[in-house]
């Protein structure tokens, strides 16, 4: 541990620290803009300037410089100071003045270190260097004269995302960044470069001249466009978001966030459903509330009634349903809605036990049936930082462009019984060896033989647990713990018949297979589900109301409500409240806390903030064979669920992202 | 003067074929083999003894340099040798006479200086712009390969030794060392943060040596006819002697072989006719390549052209590039010229030298026509300092020092300008 003094105070510092972060120890802020902890290190911004003894009598870039014993450290001094101005001066010099229309504006690292290190005037009195705009996609809005050159945008996609999309041309003064050829960054992650550029070269496209960050009201939520719970703060202003944002959470998401999560807010606003409908004759027509409880209440729910959960829907919601069901003497609750059966008895055999932090030491991977890209991207980087710290990566499934070595055995799931020698080699040498099963490999029947994988190469061992499934749906986990999911899955509902089907924002059901059912979908967007249904009630989505979600980790997390439902949109546990006293029964919580004493009761991890402890991992029967060609189950990464769908921005990513559609502005 | 005996370059001027034939006959790869029997410390030791400084513009001792590379690999990384033939530098050319007429001395060189330092391989980056000398040196490296002097069982050493040429593109930036290790691997070429040092981690992540063409060429000589005669010329510190390229203003522009500190004026009087219209008429110098400060007549006329002689005159030897100005030099012209190369040249990594080196320019072409304020003279001086010393590289410090050069010696050229344009541009207004 060396000692470094600075500015006079003398402190200790962690092997391997930059002088950066002895500085920040010590409580010293030092402006930089290439400098991110999460990247590599630039060097190349030179505010982070600062004078250290021993060394050359000049200042000198703290963010490269190692921290070793006895340096003398100023970042005071009148050298540095000086360093500092003419830094910012060159900064200054060819940065455009158009503060008052730049989106960057009130949250622009140039505009705050420039006020707090730079000169009070210029001294620059000849013509702006300008440079043209670059196209990057639907996502990233570019406007390059306001560029200094950071390259953290650069480093992000080569680093992080694993992809060559975006570098520098020429040099000199006449140096730019864009991507090749000016093509769309067509990376899942892709509009974190966003966050990451210091000044407003690189601003969010949809949300351009939408608002000032002072003008927003944040508020702390969790994502639900995949099963990672990414940690995000909602931006809204009046009733409506206007962005999400990353937050940071070292646990889950770093601070990164996939494109789907930050992007799809825009279909909270459009395609909503805000009226009660029921069907007549075929046809749906606005409705009232009590109409709608009382046709249920005729259908004669009484033992006889199901509930289907759908992949956005939060804990709260699906706790409310059960207890409605129980009281009506019924326990027939499903949340996998594309019929898969999974044994879901002893919850860590499909549970992500590693974790995501801990994921990124394992030294061997083996991927069964998940396209992690598009299932969970933010997985996808730390299995990233596993490969650059050597791991092997073997998939069973079709392949896919995973940007690091690996060796894929076959889209038979069947190879999972027969794996060749090599990968066997290398699980037997593994230190901290890890299996991770996606949905494709679950519909495959892979469970139980990972399972028998994961005893055969000792996957649980001291410290370590490297049996995994990802799951794709936000809701699965905490669906999972609240007891949604029977032994035949979905065709235990079909089996029975229930005269009321309650289908709680699931639009991935096959309706069709329900049909003596009144189907009342209780959701938020008139997508596939609503469709189907018989009675619609308007509800919340993830953004309108507070819940708790459980990622794929059996991570338990609590996301708070931004704004309030559109017009008679009620948040989704009331409704089933009022349903019960419609029906004549007592579901015995009349408020959101009394709901949540009841749940936490019930299930007492959902009261704790972080991981759930789902006990040991079961040994496999051994009798289960997995088979059939894996197909992974995204198509279109951009439309993955009923916000997205409602998304212009997502409709967009998917039409020239995916599918190649020319832009109509680019064709003009 | 060097008498003849005393060279190392014996066919500077090309009067007898480059080929490897002609070549063993002046003594090139003559027992190569023993050399390299002397085992690697001792050459090293014997090139600390020599005091050879690096022949590519810093002057720092060869010998120590080769001392930071690792005695053996730990982990199985090899060690390489670049050599930089990218000479770039303007005024500077004794690279290129060295590879057009002299080949196999830099071969060889690369052969003991690698053995010494343990490399695998060494890389000659060859300046984009010198086509015929890189034909020569495919060639001389082909005819090498062929004798059996490098590649397996090198010269009958028993040690394995290659050697690569490469060709750059024409960037000057690709001149700095780690610049060129990443040129060499491929990328962009800009320069690398330090440390670590290339001896550390330099190319492909390998400890990694890079040289100037002059300093390796001279490496066989010199362990041939030994350290103390190699130290016995020059003066204390500045041992040895030096390809001097003397350009501009003079009779005889040339490629010249010279004792290490030998008087500017005999240099000029000996080799290069004199300078034209005589003594009176000598303006100033650049004496070691477009980088350095200038030295204005007086100072120079008899200062000797080394590295602390120059370095006490306020400027460097650098690459011993010998810029001569007469006065019919527009000398504000002239460095405006330099510092747009500079801006030219410039990577574009770091911010400094990005934005500053455009920004010198422009307001040096205003001093040039006089379209300025006698004030900005001051504020020209002080973005100067502001790039100088600020930089990842010393691109930085190469585009101020001209200019702090010029209004070092020259503010009341500048400040005349500024006036006489203010008088015409009042009499246009009246």
């Amino acid at each position: 541990m060396p000692k470094v003094t600075v500015d006079g105070h003398e402190i200790e510092v962690p092997e391997g620290a930059t002088v950066l972060q002895a500085c920040e120890l010590a409580g010293k802020e030092i402006p930089r803009f290439c400098y991110h902890e999460r990247l590599s290190i630039a060097g190349n911004c030179r505010m982070c300037l600062v004078e250290v003894k021993p060394g050359p009598p000049k200042p000198q870039a703290s963010c490269a410089l190692p921290a070793t014993d006895g340096q003398e450290i100023r970042t005071d001094s009148e050298m540095v100071k000086t360093a500092r101005e003419g830094v910012m001066e060159f900064l200054l010099i060819n940065h455009p003045l158009d503060c008052p229309i730049c989106d960057q504006g009130g949250e622009c690292d140039l505009q705050d270190q420039a006020m707090a290190y730079g000169r009070g005037g210029s001294r620059y009195d000849l013509n702006k260097r300008a440079v043209t705009d670059k196209y990057m996609g639907p996502l990233i809005k570019t406007q390059m004269t306001r560029c200094i050159h950071c390259t953290r945008c650069v480093r992000f996609s080569e680093e992080v995302a694993g992809v060559d999309e975006i570098g520098a041309l020429y040099r000199g003064e006449n140096m730019q960044i864009t991507t090749y050829l000016e093509r769309a960054a067509t990376h899942e992650l892709s509009a974190n470069v966003i966050d990451l550029c210091p000044v407003g070269a690189l601003t969010s496209r949809p949300y351009a001249f939408e608002a000032r960050p002072w003008e927003l009201k944040k508020t702390l939520s969790i994502d639900v466009s995949d099963a990672v719970g990414a940690n995000i703060r909602l931006d809204s202003r009046g009733r409506e978001i206007l962005r999400a944002l990353p937050r940071v959470n070292d646990e889950v998401n770093e601070e990164w966030l996939s494109d789907k999560g930050r992007y799809q807010v825009d279909g909270l606003v459009r395609r909503r459903l805000d009226k009660v409908w029921i069907r007549r004759g075929g046809k749906l027509q606005a409705a009232d509330w009590n109409e709608a409880f009382q046709a249920i209440a005729d259908a004669e729910p009484r033992g006889s009634i199901a509930a289907i959960a759908g992949d956005l829907v939060d804990c709260e919601t699906m706790f409310a349903a059960k207890t409605l069901l129980a009281s009506l003497g019924s326990d027939l609750l499903e949340g996998r809605q594309t019929g898969m059966s999974y044994d879901v008895s002893n919850l860590s055999a499909v549970n992500f036990n590693s974790g995501f932090a801990k994921i990124e030491n394992a030294d061997a991977i083996l991927i069964v049936g998940s396209h992690i890209r598009s299932e969970a991207a933010l997985v996808h980087v730390r299995l990233r930082k596993a490969v650059k710290r050597g791991a092997r990566v073997f998939v069973v499934g079709p392949e896919w462009d995973t940007t690091f070595p690996t060796t894929f055995l076959g889209t038979d799931a069947g190879v999972l019984h027969d794996l060749p020698d090599a990968v066997g080699e290398a699980f037997g040498k593994a230190e901290r060896p890890a299996i991770i099963l996606g949905a494709a490999g679950l519909a495959a029947g892979a469970l139980e033989p990972a399972l028998g994988l994961a005893r055969q190469w000792k996957l649980v061992r001291e410290g370590w647990n490297g049996f995994n499934v990802l799951h794709m749906a936000a809701s699965r986990m905490g669906g999972l713990m609240l007891g949604y999911g029977r032994k035949g899955g979905i065709r235990d509902l079909v089996t029975a018949a229930p005269n009321v089907l309650l289908s709680l924002g699931a639009d991935e059901v096959d309706y069709s297979a329900f049909p003596n059912s009144l189907k009342v979908y209780i959701g938020h967007h008139g997508d596939r589900g609503a469709h189907a249904a018989d009675i619609i009630l308007p509800a919340a989505s993830y953004a309108e109301k507070d819940g708790t979600y459980v990622n794929t980790e059996g991570r338990v997390q609590y996301a708070e409500k931004a704004v309030f439902a559109p017009g008679d949109a009620r948040e989704d546990w009331t409704i089933l409240r009022a349903m019960a006293d419609v029906l004549g029964v007592s579901v015995g919580f009349d408020s959101l806390s009394e709901l949540q004493a009841a749940m936490i009761a019930a299930v007492p991890a959902l009261g704790v903030e972080g991981l759930a402890d789902f006990g040991a991992l079961p040994a496999s029967s051994g009798n289960g064979r997995a088979s059939g060609e894996l197909k992974y189950p995204i198509e279109d990464f951009y439309m993955t669920n009923a916000i997205a769908r409602a998304s212009v921005v997502m409709q967009r990513c998917s039409a020239e992202l995916l599918h190649g559609a020319g832009m109509a502005e680019a064709a003009e | 003067m060097l008498a003849d005996r005393d060279r190392i370059f014996t066919n500077l001027y090309g009067f007898q074929p480059w080929n490897l034939n002609a070549a063993q006959k002046r003594g090139d790869w003559d027992d190569t083999k023993a050399l390299i029997g002397r085992g690697h410390d001792a050459i090293i030791d014997e090139m600390k003894v020599s005091g050879l400084r690096g022949r590519g513009g810093a002057g720092f001792p060869t010998g120590l340099k080769w001392s930071f590379m690792p005695k053996g690999s730990k982990d199985g990384r090899p060690s390489f040798l670049v050599i930089n033939a990218d000479e770039s530098e303007p005024g500077s050319c004794k690279d290129r006479e060295i590879i057009r007429h002299d080949p196999h001395k830099l071969i060889e060189g690369a052969l003991v200086a690698g053995y010494a330092m343990r490399a695998r391989a060494a890389y000659i980056y060859i300046r984009g712009e010198y086509i015929r000398e890189a034909e020569t040196l495919f060639a001389a490296v082909a005819e090498a390969y062929e004798a059996g002097l490098i590649g397996k069982n090198a010269a009958g050493s028993g040690y394995d030794f290659d050697v690569f040429v490469h060709r750059g593109a024409g960037a000057y930036i690709c001149g700095e060392e780690t610049a060129m290790i990443e040129s060499l691997e491929g990328k962009k070429g800009q320069p690398r943060l330090k440390p670590p040092f290339p001896a550390g981690a330099g190319l492909y992540g390998c400890p990694t040596t890079v040289n100037n063409v002059e300093s390796i060429a001279v490496v066989p000589t010199i362990l041939r006819r030994g350290a103390s005669w190699f130290s016995s010329l020059g003066r204390e510190g500045n041992a040895g002697t030096k390809l001097f390229q003397i350009s501009g203003h003079v009779e005889k522009p040339c490629v010249v072989e010279e004792e290490m500190g030998i008087p500017f004026r005999d240099l000029i009087e000996t080799h290069c006719g004199g300078i034209i219209g005589g003594w009176d008429n000598l303006l100033a110098v650049i004496p070691g390549g477009s980088s350095v400060p200038l030295v204005p007549a007086a100072e120079i006329m008899d200062a000797p052209m080394d590295f602390d002689g120059l370095k006490a005159l306020g400027s460097g030897l650098g690459t011993a590039a010998v810029i001569v100005m007469d006065k019919s030099t527009d000398i504000v012209r002239a460095i405006s010229r330099i510092s747009y190369f500079y801006k030219h040249e410039s990577c574009g990594q770091c911010t400094p030298c990005r934005e500053g080196t455009g920004w010198m320019w422009r307001v040096m072409e205003r001093l040039r026509t006089g379209d300025a304020e006698p004030a900005e003279i001051d504020m020209l001086l002080q973005v100067t300092k502001q790039v100088e010393g600020h930089t990842i590289c010393a691109l930085g410090d190469a585009a101020a020092w001209p200019i702090q050069g010029l209004i070092r010696h020259f503010r009341p050229e500048l400040e005349r300008r500024i006036v006489e344009r203010e008088g015409t541009m009042m009499e246009a207004a009246e």
